[in-house]
């Protein structure tokens, strides 16, 4: 095997033969199913459990691997390969942007209640941040959180919450002061069962069919003080210390995917060892431009993970990262759909390329938008 | 659960070790001493003279200057006169000669030390590298490289400049077109034929001294951009050649030529992002200078977005140029790597000095302000050392299509 391109290393590569393994037999031949159904069982994060996958960055006491961010990232790469975004997403929503607040900014308590059964597949975690009338603008968000006796009492709604619907705690953002901005936004620890907590609606979708995704509705929902996240009025803080990670964990997301949707692109058939696509100019060079789209959305990606592994401020290398992945893994999806259907693509075939293509359009939406990051970019460069 | 996954141990994944650095990782504090002491010889001793050497093409002496500093051998060995560097020293010289705002002359010099003494270092004899690598290295002799003919661009293979032998000797004739420091040229790597019925294996590489009898420097080319550089048409008339000016194996020559191109790739890849962040950097001061409709350009959102559309093409191109250069450092001969960064660099080059003329708007389009320059100088990465096309079928066919 080559030296692998650092930050891997050669137990990084071994790891990630495991887990490729591991999404080719034991997901793959299931997610048809699971996007027809528009879910996939809850059982699935205590399958992943088992084999360590929801716990890799996070520290042995609490269940983890005690591993870094690039063994992470490595299982995020290689996800998507499963074929259904849907999973990818909740897999990702779990690991990546619930969990991670609740390990740097909870208590030890917290970390028990809610850390560990995560870890252990036990509790399925969802974000709630985003609102009907509050998205890439984080800070108008209007659910409030009432002082109480004893707490808060919060009232509201969140949506387009990925998990939402089999939740069992949900890392609530809530506005704590009257004043607007970002100044009096904190996180509070949402279970369900608590009482004015529902599940509103579960949203229909262009893509990410085998994953949930909730309309939340909180009527005067009592919470324990004991749920408070982090310091009060600080919450802003906690979500953009979880945004870089958030972004990164989807630009490996999109090189994963991309990855996959070239290698089936190159596949075979009929016994035949040249890949199914049609002859001719113009199919050859469709797939070199996927193919370098892949390569320089992975270089940048790998740069911008080697800063974050080894503590850099990276935030304009993950900006960047999001920036060249997302649109492109949207297009490379497109581009292999199109190579392989015109080359007689079986409807199985077909259905999973369709499914990467719609999958990945969400990629220049979510975790904030491809014009969002131009923003970030832009501003960071003085203008 | 299938046996063949089993689940990796904790002890079996161990952290990636590397310092706490801003630094890129393939380069080292030596590196960056390298790149300060290039970058501020090129800012002083060459950029002044840029504007002048459009009209005139630059001068010889640059390339004694270059020599007598030591970057004309960066990565070649000590014992030729050379540095005994790695081949990131190459690529930060690529980089740092976009400093001197003239793509004609880094693309001279790139030439001489990447294109046309590479060859010579790897399949020259020792008499060979004494006679033209060590004065090559010195800037005493000024090398050029002789691929393309007016009937053979792409198709290298279509080369029909013949070496017969008679003898002790190769008569050659024929011609070479577009070719880099062929008017200032004292000795050219020349691709013939030795052999039409051999195909692929009936080329053969020469070094050829320039004031041979027969060789003919017959034009200066005009062209788009790249005006600092000369570019000659060539003609070989019953040039007479002793049998040892043969360099490398009889035969061999497409394949050693193919070598060849994989580093003038690389180079031309690294000059192409060089070359796009600085005219981006250009641009960026410029947009916070100009006013319109009361405010900085650059403050509209319109021109914001195209620096962060810009900045995410230069990036991406600067880390897919590095990995494949780690990769040849790593002892790799990554052909696929190599295409695709030539190919992406070159591109979004061109891309972005087109965004750098719009954002200057009519500025843009004037002389005096050098952006329109640079976009004429970048235009030929997406032709020279194989066109976008022939790299994407390069690509392509490394898959088998």
């Amino acid at each position: 095997m080559a030296t692998p391109v650092p930050p891997f290393t050669a137990e990084h590569e071994r790891f990630r033969a495991e887990a490729r393994a591991y999404v080719a037999e034991e997901l793959r031949p299931r997610t048809a199913e699971w996007e027809r159904k528009r879910w996939f069982p809850t059982e699935v994060f205590e399958e992943l459990a088992a084999r360590g996958y929801l716990g890799l960055k996070y520290p042995r006491e609490y269940g983890g691997r005690g591993a870094d961010h690039v063994l992470d990232a490595v299982w995020t790469e290689e996800l998507p390969r499963c074929g259904s975004g849907g999973l990818a997403a909740a897999i990702g929503a779990h690991t990546g942007i619930a969990t991670p607040p609740v390990w740097k900014f909870g208590t030890e308590e917290q970390k028990r209640r809610f850390l560990a059964p995560a870890i252990r597949g036990e509790k399925v975690a969802a974000l709630g941040i985003t609102e009907p009338g509050a998205g890439s603008d984080v800070a108008g968000i209007r659910t409030r959180a009432r002082r109480v006796d004893g707490g808060y009492v919060v009232s509201g709604s969140k949506t387009f919450i990925t998990n939402g619907v089999r939740a069992d705690f949900v890392v609530t953002a809530v506005k704590t002061t009257d004043e607007g901005g970002h100044h009096g936004i904190s996180f509070l620890l949402l279970e369900r069962g608590m009482e004015g907590f529902t599940v509103a609606g579960k949203l229909e979708k262009l893509g990410w069919h085998a994953s949930d995704t909730a309309e939340l509705a909180f009527d005067e929902v009592f919470v324990p003080a004991e749920n408070l996240l982090g310091e009060e009025n600080r919450g802003f803080y906690l979500i953009m210390a979880n945004f870089q990670w958030e972004r990164l964990q989807m630009a490996l997301g999109a090189i994963g995917s991309m990855q996959a949707c070239v290698e089936r692109t190159l596949a075979p058939r009929d016994g035949s060892s040249r890949p199914a696509v049609a002859n001719g100019q113009a199919a050859r060079h469709a797939v070199a431009e996927m193919v370098t789209r892949l390569e320089a959305g992975r270089a940048l990606t790998y740069e911008a993970l080697r800063r974050f592994a080894r503590g850099d401020d990276a935030v304009r290398e993950v900006t960047l990262a999001k920036l060249a992945t997302q649109r492109a893994a949207y297009e490379v999806a497109e581009s292999a759909l199109r190579l392989r259907a015109a080359a007689g693509a079986s409807p199985e075939e077909i259905a999973e390329l369709d499914r990467a293509a719609r999958d990945s359009r969400l990629g220049p939406i979510g975790g904030g938008t491809d014009e969002i990051m131009r923003e970030i970019v832009g501003r960071q460069l003085g203008l | 659960m299938s046996s063949a996954v089993s689940p990796a141990t904790d002890q079996s994944v161990l952290k990636p070790d590397y310092g706490s650095t801003q630094r890129h990782f393939i380069f080292t504090e030596e590196h960056e001493r390298l790149r300060e002491s290039i970058g501020t010889f090129v800012e002083r001793e060459l950029a002044p003279h840029a504007e002048k050497w459009e009209e005139t093409t630059f001068e010889n002496w640059v390339f004694p200057r270059m020599g007598e500093l030591g970057f004309l051998g960066l990565s070649y060995p000590d014992e030729y006169g050379g540095q005994g560097g790695d081949y990131y020293c190459n690529l930060i010289l690529a980089e740092e000669m976009a400093r001197s705002n003239s793509g004609g002359l880094a693309m001279g010099i790139a030439v001489h030390t990447d294109m046309a003494t590479p060859p010579i270092h790897l399949f020259g004899t020792e008499g060979q590298k004494q006679r033209y690598l060590v004065p090559a290295i010195k800037g005493e002799k000024i090398s050029c490289l002789g691929i393309t003919e007016p009937g053979a661009g792409s198709d290298v293979s279509a080369i029909r400049t013949r070496a017969v032998r008679d003898g002790d000797e190769y008569v050659i004739n024929g011609s070479k077109t577009y070719i880099t420091n062929g008017h200032r040229a004292d000795f050219i790597v020349l691709v013939t034929k030795t052999d039409d019925d051999a195909g692929y294996d009936g080329f053969t590489l020469f070094v050829v001294d320039m004031d041979l009898p027969g060789v003919i420097r017959e034009k200066k080319l005009e062209k788009l951009g790249m005006h600092a550089s000369d570019t000659a048409l060539l003609a070989f008339d019953d040039v007479r050649v002793p049998a040892d000016a043969v360099l490398g194996e009889v035969g061999k020559g497409f394949y050693h030529i193919m070598w060849e191109l994989q580093g003038e790739r690389m180079i031309g890849a690294a000059g192409a992002v060089a070359g796009a962040q600085r005219v981006f950097d250009k641009t960026l001061q410029y947009a916070k200078e100009r006013e319109a409709f009361g405010r900085q350009i650059g403050h509209f959102q319109v021109i914001r977005h195209k620096f962060a559309e810009m900045a995410t093409k230069i990036e991406s191109a600067r880390q897919l140029v590095y990995t494949t250069a780690w990769r040849v450092e790593n002892g790799d001969y990554p052909v696929r790597e190599i295409t695709i960064a030539k190919l992406y660099a070159s591109r979004i080059a061109v891309e972005v000095a087109d965004e750098c003329i719009q954002i200057h708007g009519g500025a843009g389009y004037m002389k005096e302000y050098g952006v329109e320059r640079v976009w004429r100088d970048l235009r030929l990465n997406r032709i020279g050392a194989g066109t976008d096309e022939i790299m994407l079928d390069v690509i392509g066919r490394s898959y088998g299509l």
